[in-house]
């Protein structure tokens, strides 16, 4: 069974090999090579979770025989599995479910070439969960970032591409603060693997020596990803990004790419920086108030858009502001919300944008709620999965959208600041009412009585895809909210190991 | 303070270059001044790395024919592997940005971010 240790290399090594191989197939060949590469990543790392969760304890796995300081390694935690399965599982459902808008809309060899860009994601979220070195971390940012850049960009016409430039500018503003933080750090300390990283700066920071030069660092990776993954102020890239691309690319982005960062902070923040630094420099209170304002920011953002695809886009900022509300708000509460934030949102997110996206093709194309009216009536899986999925972004019992407001609610109230729980509970209160108001609107809408006699009704027989990708997101999202004991115990657990 | 600085002078260069970097990068229109600064950015993380990696007197870490002699001669050779990793990412960035400017230059005929957004601004309000 110690055999499945080897699954996050072999897995790595593969995505990286399928990447290559499908720039030389055709789409289909391609696509059907990255869903079989996901379906197995998923497997391989539900396996690896459980043999980790048995056993009970993290696995550091050297590449090569050098053991640390000298070699690199990945860290293999059952949380750090979990995660990785997860965001497999929803990347493939993505692809499966936005298969028909790919080979619709992209022309020529851009078919192609999208699965390859698909599977370097893939394995850039598979090594910012594993990766034990801080370096390697930051190359495979990039290989993200740029990966992300290229599903944006894949259809010709102008919006897209300034979309994609804005996120490639935005992302390279975060890209490098994070560079020039492991600089630091690695003149602070001699070391890029995080155990070693994490002595060290445990020894300056109780010495109490270069105390400026080590706060400078550990804010500019905590800005550096947060600018990456959407924190406020620099969220405005995601309207226009979100809502001129494909589909498969808005759920990805928003459901992954942007949680991948997130998840590699997390890891810095309890491997490499250590709770105690962070939280006692008073960097998580910064943080914090990013965060609550892009709750706020984002759910004004999208009440204000009548383009339905803006509007989820401005919806995933003020999501993305609940995670950094929650990592500022406490270590092991407030993370372990921001995590299920980070599950459900992944869950809910790309299942919203793909039900969009039908909905949208439902109507010729519209993305104005005027013209969208009805859409509902002429497809009603897609309008019935939109409102089950804009019902758990507002937070209705038994979804997992329910279990974050409860999370965050009860970590404020258990907060030693009265300040931070009075701010937080008016946050959600607010960014509730604000949910409501914008995703009701979008619901009435598209099932109000339509204007326009012109409507071309979707085959059933063109978007199985989506049938099948849409339930499994609706049932994995109930599963979440109905069995969020187990996950949080996962969380909890996973948080001590990570 | 003045001797920290003159002591670390390599360094704070390394700063000031990447606050100019930053500021280029964030603030001026022109995606080719944009690029610009995202490689200058670069090249002061660069350059930081390069000066933590070199101590005077000591040579590169190439095994000699003899065998090792003595570790103390050589320089760590990690900070000179980072320098070229960050070098391979910033080309990458560096071509997959002028690609995406070449391609809006063609198209709106302007490399100014702002006149291209208003353009696509306008195009979003005549779509359905």
């Amino acid at each position: 069974m110690t055999f499945c240790l080897n699954f996050p290399l072999f897995l790595i090594v593969l995505s990286l090999a399928s990447a290559v191989i499908s720039s030389i197939l055709p789409a289909k060949a391609a696509r059907i090579l990255s869903l079989c590469l996901l379906l197995v990543s998923a497997a391989a790392n539900a396996v690896l979770f459980v043999f980790l969760r048995q056993n009970g304890e993290s696995v550091e796995y050297l590449m090569g025989h050098f053991p640390r300081p000298w070699g690199n390694e990945l860290k293999l935690s059952e949380l750090g599995s979990f995660i990785t399965a997860l965001f497999a599982l929803i990347e493939f459902l993505c692809l499966l479910g936005g298969a028909h808008q790919i080979d619709t809309r992209l022309e020529g060899s851009f078919g192609r070439y999208y699965y390859v860009m698909a599977d370097l994601i893939h394995v850039s979220l598979l090594v910012l969960a594993y990766t034990n070195d801080i370096f390697t971390g930051y190359v495979f940012v990039e290989i993200c970032t740029l990966a992300s850049a290229g599903i944006l960009a894949v259809r010709h016409n102008g919006k897209t591409i300034l979309a994609a430039t804005r996120y490639m500018i935005y992302s390279q503003i975060g890209s490098g603060l994070f560079l020039f933080s492991i600089v630091f750090l690695y003149n602070l300390t001699g070391h890029l693997l995080l155990p070693d990283l994490k002595e060290s700066i445990a020894v300056l920071w109780k010495e109490g020596t270069y105390r400026l030069p080590l706060l400078t660092a550990v804010s500019f990776a905590c800005l550096g990803l947060g600018i990456k993954s959407g924190m406020f102020p620099f969220h405005l890239w995601m309207s226009d990004t979100y809502g001129s691309t494909v589909i498969p690319s808005s759920g990805i982005l928003s459901g992954l790419v942007s949680k991948g960062y997130i998840i590699l902070l997390i890891r810095l923040l309890f491997d490499g920086f250590g709770t105690e630094v962070f939280y006692q420099s008073g960097i998580h209170n910064i943080v914090y108030l990013l965060g609550a304002m892009g709750v706020i920011a984002g759910s004004i953002g999208a009440l204000r858009e009548n383009n339905i695809f803006r509007m989820t886009a401005y919806s995933s900022a003020a999501q993305i502001g609940y995670i950094f509300m929650g990592i500022g708000l406490s270590a092991v509460g407030g993370v372990t919300a921001a995590l299920f934030q980070i599950f459900a949102h992944a869950l809910t997110k790309p299942a919203l944008f793909l039900s969009e996206g039908i909905l949208s093709d439902t109507m010729d194309g519209a993305k104005k709620f005027c013209n969208l009216q009805g859409a509902a009536s002429y497809n009603h899986f897609a309008g019935a999965a939109f409102t089950f999925e804009a019902l758990s972004m507002i937070g209705l019992p038994l979804t997992a959208g329910f279990i974050v407001k409860y999370l965050f609610g009860r970590d404020a109230l258990l907060s030693p600041s009265y300040l931070k729980m009075i701010l937080t509970l008016a946050v959600i209160a607010v960014s509730t009412v604000l949910n409501a108001l914008y995703f009701t609107r979008a619901i009435l809408r598209i099932y109000n009585r339509p204007q326009r006699e012109d409507i071309r009704r979707v085959r059933i027989r063109e978007e199985k895809g989506y049938f099948a990708a849409g339930l499994v997101f609706i049932v994995l999202n109930l599963l979440l909210g109905i069995q969020a004991g187990t996950f949080l115990q996962i969380i909890r657990e996973g948080l001590q190991l990570f | 303070m003045l001797t920290a600085l003159c002591n670390n002078r390599i360094q704070v260069a390394a700063v000031m270059l990447f606050a100019v970097g930053f500021t280029t990068l964030l603030v001026h229109k022109n995606l080719l001044k944009k690029i610009i600064g995202l490689n200058i950015m670069d090249t002061a993380a660069n350059l930081f790395l390069a000066s933590i990696g070199y101590i005077r007197g000591r040579t590169a870490p190439i095994l000699p024919e003899q065998g090792i002699v003595d570790a103390s001669r050589y320089v760590n050779p990690l900070p000179a592997g980072l320098v070229l990793t960050s070098i391979v990412v910033s080309v990458a960035t560096t071509a997959v940005m002028l690609t995406f400017s070449i391609r809006l230059y063609r198209r709106y005929h302007t490399l100014n971010i702002d006149e291209i957004y208003a353009i696509t601004e306008k195009e979003q309000e005549e779509e359905p």
